[in-house]
């Protein structure tokens, strides 16, 4: 047991906590917040991963921006709603017996299907070479994905104004 | 500090020697490196919070506190955090009790965690992270999420109204701090705040120091006002206007968790001015001489920790001016101005390093 | 060295909550929350196959980024959308959100 491998676990667990307190917890502003967590968790994850830039840019993105979009519409709408409602709808059986096949699955894949492979060599700075990455082999998603910004500004701001 | 580094290196050696596993001095060196950080914010904060008191008194033309502990109430900052410790804690009734409590330790942790990356002398970094702007950058905007936390939970509207309006202008400000800093960030070719330090080396004509102020002037101006707005000071100051939101989203928040935020706050304007300097003015860099006795790499590291000391508390004590000169901004023209007038400018100025770069080459 | 079937479990574990919240929760932006969970476990993926598979330029890296901006376009539209919602049907129970049910 190195201690990589019990710092994934810990970290592993934090984040499995947070997901199941966003998916099933009754409070909708402490979803929101266990959400946090699970992001903050998946950060220290892809540092565990060697991808430090692309950690920085989920806390930057992800905790910074999309949060608090989710915490100004929780606050937008929310109601006094009486402690005994309802949070899971009526299909929980369903969705759970699909849940958990989708997991047997994924998880079979996992470990059958993926041969070990050994790994490149870890690079000192991911950052520039994503930035030139980017730029070069992969100019056309990145042109096309700054316009999908610019379309969803344009609409998030066109739907949410008021009449 | 050459120095330290040493020292650590001889901890490790000794504690080998010894047969103690190595997560023991790796577990000591931290709690030492935190315990020491963390007594800076404290003194720091104790002291610009008597500062703040000073200079808002004499640009007021009166006095401020002069009697405690003697010579110009020195002490009067140990007197208040006294005081705020011995307060009752007060939780709302129906206000939503985790997360209330945990607001204020969301918004210190934020601040606590950019001091990582703090060159305070050729050297002493807690950690040179090779992203370590971006890393600062990504951990102050962990603040706003505490003070929706905050506002929210208090469960008083002029909370919940102080924390909208304090998000919406931190989040809105992001935007141009973010762009402002990717200029020096293009001169230097790095984000690790000890390299930016070390781009800045040499001279122009013999007397003028490469500093990045200087080719960047419009990004420090921007990142200034952007550093203001983040921090909550006039004159973006609506977040926490006394007279208009009775202290925004810290209404309900009384003794040892108001003192929290109150830390926070000033540690997140050194962070701020730390960043202005270490991007801007140079960071530790200033003209040394070798004290006699010592090392010439130890009297460097010495001059170099009071240069930082001293940018960095000479922009502190420029925000503190503006915030006792300068009105407070109403809302929309708070967000006007961030959107309209620094966003293009920041995009200009960026536009502009990168087309002098390119063809300076 | 961690094998990497322990992060395609993770992953695989944190799809399926997020599969099992976006079917069964009944707030409109706790389904919104369930679905950026779902997006962030995939991204935990292919973080995970750049670092163990061999490739040239860290495709999953670049990959991810990608994910990331599109989950926070499609936040800010969906969270737009439920506002509107709101404003309509002064709730955001998408149980009762049934005008065009036959």
């Amino acid at each position: 047991m190195t201690i990589n491998l019990a710092i994934f676990y810990v970290l592993a667990a934090f984040t499995v906590w947070a997901a199941a307190v966003v998916v099933l917890g009754k409070n909708i502003v402490r979803a929101a917040v266990a959400l946090i967590f699970a992001f903050c968790g998946m950060a220290a994850l892809y540092v565990l991963l060697d991808a430090e830039f692309l950690a920085a840019v989920q806390v930057l993105i992800y905790v910074g921006g999309i949060t608090i979009l989710l915490l100004f519409a929780i606050m937008l709408t929310s109601r006094i709603s009486s402690p005994t409602a309802r949070v899971i709808n009526d299909q929980v059986l369903l969705s759970a017996v699909a849940a958990v096949g989708l997991l047997v699955a994924l998880i079979y894949a996992a470990i059958r299907g993926i041969p070990e492979f050994p790994g490149p060599p870890r690079l000192p700075e991911t950052a520039p070479f994503i930035g030139r990455a980017l730029l070069t082999t992969y100019v056309l998603p990145f042109e096309a994905v700054s316009i999908l910004l610019l379309a969803g500004m344009v609409g998030a701001i066109i739907l949410a104004r008021k009449e | 500090m050459i120095t330290v580094g040493k020292l650590c290196e001889d901890f490790y050696a000794l504690t080998a020697a010894w047969g103690i596993p190595w997560i023991v001095p790796t577990l000591v060196v931290m709690t030492v490196v935190v315990g020491v950080v963390v007594a800076y914010i404290a003194v720091a904060a104790m002291f610009l919070i008597w500062w703040e008191r000073k200079i808002s008194a004499h640009i007021q033309v009166r006095f401020g506190p002069m009697r405690v502990g003697g010579w110009h109430g020195w002490a009067q900052s140990i007197a208040d955090g006294i005081k705020l410790l011995l307060k009752e804690d007060i939780i709302p009734a129906r206000a939503d009790k985790v997360i209330f409590a945990l607001a204020p330790m969301v918004v210190f942790g934020a601040s606590l965690a950019t001091y990582v990356t703090i060159p305070w002398a050729p050297g002493l970094i807690v950690k040179d992270l090779n992203i370590g702007l971006l890393y600062m950058v990504a951990i102050s905007s962990l603040t706003v999420v505490g003070i929706i936390m905050a506002g929210w939970s208090s469960n008083n509207k002029y909370a919940t109204l102080g924390a909208i309006r304090s998000a919406a202008q931190a989040v809105s400000y992001e935007v141009p701090l973010v762009l402002s800093l990717l200029g020096p960030v293009m001169l230097a070719g790095t984000m690790s705040m000890g390299r930016l330090v070390e781009a800045q080396g040499g001279t122009w004509f013999g007397i003028l120091p490469r500093w990045f102020v200087f080719p960047q002037v419009v990004a420090f101006l921007v990142y200034f006002t952007c550093a203001l707005a983040e921090c909550n000071r006039l004159p973006f100051d609506i977040p926490e206007a006394e007279s208009e939101l009775v202290a925004g989203f810290h209404i309900e928040y009384s003794g040892m968790r108001f003192a929290i935020f109150f830390l926070a706050e000033y540690a997140n304007m050194v962070v701020v001015a730390a960043i202005a300097t270490t991007l801007f003015l140079g960071g530790w860099r200033g003209p040394w001489l070798a004290i006699p006795g010592l090392s010439a790499e130890v009297s460097r590291g010495l001059f170099s920790l009071v240069w930082f000391q001293v940018k960095v508390y000479f922009l502190i004590f420029l925000m503190m001016w503006l915030r006792w000169t300068l009105n407070r901004l109403r809302v929309d023209q708070l967000m006007d101005f961030a959107w309209k007038v620094l966003l293009p400018i920041a995009f200009a100025n960026l536009i502009v390093t990168g087309l002098v770069m390119t063809l300076w080459k | 060295m961690i094998p990497l079937s322990h992060y395609l479990i993770l992953g695989a574990i944190l799809f399926s909550l997020g599969v099992f919240g976006a079917l069964t929760r009944r707030n409109a932006i706790a389904i919104l929350m369930s679905i950026e969970l779902m997006l962030n476990a995939v991204g935990l993926n292919f973080i995970a196959f750049a670092r163990y598979l061999p490739q040239t330029m860290l495709q999953g890296q670049v990959f991810v980024i990608f994910i990331i901006t599109i989950a926070a376009a499609e936040a800010a539209v969906g969270l737009a959308i439920v506002l509107g919602l709101y404003r309509n049907f002064k709730t955001v129970n998408v149980d009762e959100i049934n005008l065009m049910k036959w």
